[in-house]
Parts: structure tokens; C-alpha cells; sequence
């Protein structure tokens, strides 16, 4: 095989990960869209809901793209199941509570910050420009949940207990955020992906920093579900994409 | 055939959708004009990612261009150097002023990202520095939201990004 197509492949599996990531945590945080606790908050959920299908559109389409077959960002997002979807599990859980929401997006976020700041560094041009722009939102995201978690974690014992709670229901989902797959070896010996190890240090140094503000225990190691990158989902998957590819899958090229 | 300051020009003519006495150049997401043998060539940057007003701003250029009897363009969107609120004209913070929202501090997110480090602002009414944050993501991608503790009014402040 050719070098450049292996690379070019293992990019549009990359690239489809990332945009299937923050679309699908996007839309989870949509679903607070006139639910929140507060005003303020529930207005908070949403703007960073918006940023990040933000963020996934330029993935997507990026990866529309790479693909070469004419399949544009909302092909991708509409029109494909659920085993094709590559998003990390963890953004598929569902809302549950506040604090659940809360630490869901906390995990994710630190993640996706410090990917994305290891991204400003990649060969690629275009990877590199999605990170400059979309790491500023992510900055601000990441002090958000992380001034949440803190103030509900040290705050009373109900609240407390629901952010325990919480990432113990949580952990077994997060190791599937830094679980590669065999093509991206390429993409790190090419210096387009970041190696995993690195991302995955800063990731435990900002959640030991939280978290330990926030009074709250990083659970020991359990058992670790890591599949969304082989397309392996939990049942939660194909609920949210029933609802959110309805209108497309209803009324094929629908327009407004 | 139109000249860049002519472009240039019109594009003073386009407003923010949803801060409407900002234009796309005192916004500052004009990044390049050129003029070829082929037309003009307009390069604009996204402010936020997600931001809806994007594809009506460029649908409002468009609209303008055509107006204005240009036919003969096109516009390319570029995320890098990513948009920055310190590229927002000294014209542009005035207005935003005028309109009562306090305009951007100077420079880009604050790098301390964890902890609570809400800048000082000043009041777009009554000019008071006794003022709090109330929300940090207010009624548009771009703003949060205020309140004045002298006059007692809210007010959204133009987020530094
Ligand atoms: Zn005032």
C-alpha cells in the first residue's frame, strides 16, 4: 500500500473521532436547552453546547474532505449509524443530574484541552488551525465546569455525594478518551497526532488539581469500557442519534 | 471594477447580526481584500465556532456585493490566526460602548484557566468600576453577563476571547 493513502486514511479516522466526539457531547449538552437549574446556567449549557458543534463541524467537514467521496459535514452527521459513529463513550452518557452533566463534561474537557494544545503542534495545517481557534472556547469551557465541580464537591454533603457519585458512575468510561488505534502510529510517527502518554499526563494533573479542590476522590481502577473508537457504543448512542438524525433520515435533504 | 478600498468601503456596510452597530470591519474579521483580473477575493475568520451569525454575515456580504453591482467575487473563510476580540477597531469599542456593552479588555483569554479570576469592567451606563459577573456566557456566544452595583443595571460585556 502506498504511504500516503495509509496516512491519509488513518487522518480521516482521526479527524471523524474528533468531530464524532464534540458533536455527540455538543448534542448531550443541548438537551439541557431550557432545563437548567438556572437561568444563567442553563444559557452557560448551551453557548458551550454551540461551540462545540461548532468544533465538530470543522472536523466533520474536514473529514468529509479526506474521504474524497463528496460527503459533506451533515452527511456525516446524520446519515451514518450507530457502529459507524467513533466518538468516545463518554460523551454519550446520558445527563443524569447536574453534578453527572457537570463532571462528564469536566472529564471531557480537560481531556479535549489538553489534545488540543498538543495539536497546536501538529504537522498538519489544518488540524493545527481547528486547535488555535477552538482551544480559546475550550479554555474558557474547562473553568466552567472545573469552578462547578469545586463549588458543588466542597460545598454541602448532598452535593458532594451527587458529584461522587458521579465520577464513580463515570471513571470506567475515561480510558476509551486516550485509546488509540492501529492507525495512529502513523499519524504520531508523522508528528500530525500527539502521543497519547502526554495528553494523558496533563489530563491527571488537572484532575488531580480539581479535584482535590473540590474535595472529591478519583476512583481506583475498575473496569474500563474502551470501544467507541471501533464503533462499539452503549445502548445510549442509538437513542441520541434516533432523535437527533431524525429530521434527515424523516425527510431525506431537508432544507430550511 | 471595484477597488479594494471601495470593497472595503461597502463592507462598512455590512453589520453583526446580533450586535448591529458593529460592522464586519470594525468587527475585525475582515482579514484580506484583493483585487485580480478576476474579481475580488474577500478572506473573512469565524469569531466563534459555532456562532450562527457566521453564515448570516456572509450571506449579508454577498447581499451588499451584489447590491452594490459587484458580481464578480468570491469569499473564502481561514480559522488561523484565529479571531481575537483585540481586532475589534477602537471605532468598534466605542460604539459597542454607545450601545451599553462594556467593550473587550485588552488581549485574549486569561491563560490562568482554573480558578475564579473575573476582570475588572466598567459599568457601559454609569461608568462604575463596583460591578460583578453574573453569568460568564450571556445572551450570545461572544458576551456575559454584568450587573452594576451603582446603578443597578445589567449589561452584557464583550467576552475577551
Ligand atoms: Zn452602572
Amino acid at each position: 500500500m502506498n504511504d500516503t493513502n495509509a496516512v491519509n486514511k488513518a487522518l480521516f479516522d482521526y479527524v471523524l473521532w474528533l468531530g464524532d466526539t464534540s458533536l455527540i457531547i455538543g448534542h448531550r449538552l443541548s438537551e439541557w436547552c431550557g432545563h437548567g437549574p438556572i437561568l444563567e446556567e442553563d444559557i452557560a449549557l448551551t453557548n458551550i453546547s454551540l461551540d462545540l458543534i461548532g468544533q465538530a463541524r470543522l472536523y466533520l467537514s474536514y473529514a468529509g474532505e479526506l474521504e474524497g467521496k463528496g460527503r459533506s459535514e451533515d452527511d456525516l452527521a446524520y446519515l451514518r449509524d450507530v457502529m459507524a459513529y467513533k466518538n468516545s463513550i463518554l460523551t454519550e452518557q446520558l445527563n443524569g443530574d447536574f453534578a453527572n452533566t457537570m463532571m462528564r463534561q469536566f472529564l471531557f474537557t480537560a481531556f479535549s484541552y489538553h489534545l488540543q494544545t498538543a495539536l497546536l503542534s501538529s504537522t498538519n495545517e489544518h488540524l493545527r488551525a481547528i486547535a488555535e481557534k477552538a482551544v480559546k472556547e475550550t479554555t474558557y469551557h474547562l473553568r466552567h465546569c472545573s469552578d462547578w465541580l469545586i463549588r458543588l464537591g466542597d460545598g454541602t454533603e448532598e452535593s458532594h455525594k451527587r458529584v461522587q457519585d458521579a465520577i464513580d458512575n463515570l471513571w470506567m468510561f475515561t480510558d476509551d478518551m486516550f485509546e488509540g488505534v492501529e492507525g495512529d502510529k502513523l499519524l504520531i510517527a508523522e508528528k500530525i497526532a500527539p502521543d497519547m502518554a502526554g495528553v494523558r499526563k496533563q489530563w491527571d494533573a488537572t484532575l488531580k488539581q480539581i479535584l482535590d479542590d473540590a474535595t472529591i476522590k478519583i476512583p481506583e481502577r475498575t473496569f474500563m469500557m474502551k470501544s467507541g473508537r471501533k464503533g462499539i457504543h452503549t445502548e445510549h448512542l442509538g437513542f441520541l442519534l434516533a432523535e437527533m438524525q431524525f429530521m434527515q433520515r424523516a425527510y431525506p435533504g431537508a432544507k430550511w | 471594477m471595484a477597488t479594494r478600498e471601495q470593497i472595503l468601503d461597502y463592507l462598512q456596510e455590512v453589520f453583526d447580526p446580533e450586535v448591529p452597530v458593529l460592522s464586519v470591519v470594525d468587527l475585525g474579521i475582515i482579514r484580506k481584500i484583493e483585487v485580480d483580473a478576476e474579481g475580488s477575493h474577500i478572506t473573512i475568520t469565524p469569531t466563534y465556532t459555532g456562532c450562527p451569525a457566521m453564515n448570516v454575515i456572509e450571506d449579508d456580504i454577498r447581499a451588499k456585493l451584489k447590491e452594490k453591482g459587484i458580481s464578480q467575487f468570491d469569499i473564502k473563510t481561514i480559522l488561523s490566526p484565529a479571531w481575537t476580540t483585540d481586532w475589534i477597531s477602537d471605532e468598534g469599542k466605542r460604539k459597542l460602548k454607545e450601545y451599553g456593552i462594556a467593550p473587550p479588555e485588552k488581549s485574549s483569554p486569561d491563560k490562568s484557566i482554573l480558578g475564579n479570576h473575573a476582570k475588572l469592567i466598567k459599568c457601559p451606563r454609569c461608568g462604575s468600576a463596583d460591578t460583578e459577573m453574573k453569568s460568564f456566557f450571556g445572551s450570545t456566544a461572544c458576551k456575559s453577563l454584568y450587573v452594576c452595583n451603582t446603578c443597578k443595571e445589567p449589561f452584557d460585556y464583550f467576552k475577551c476571547i
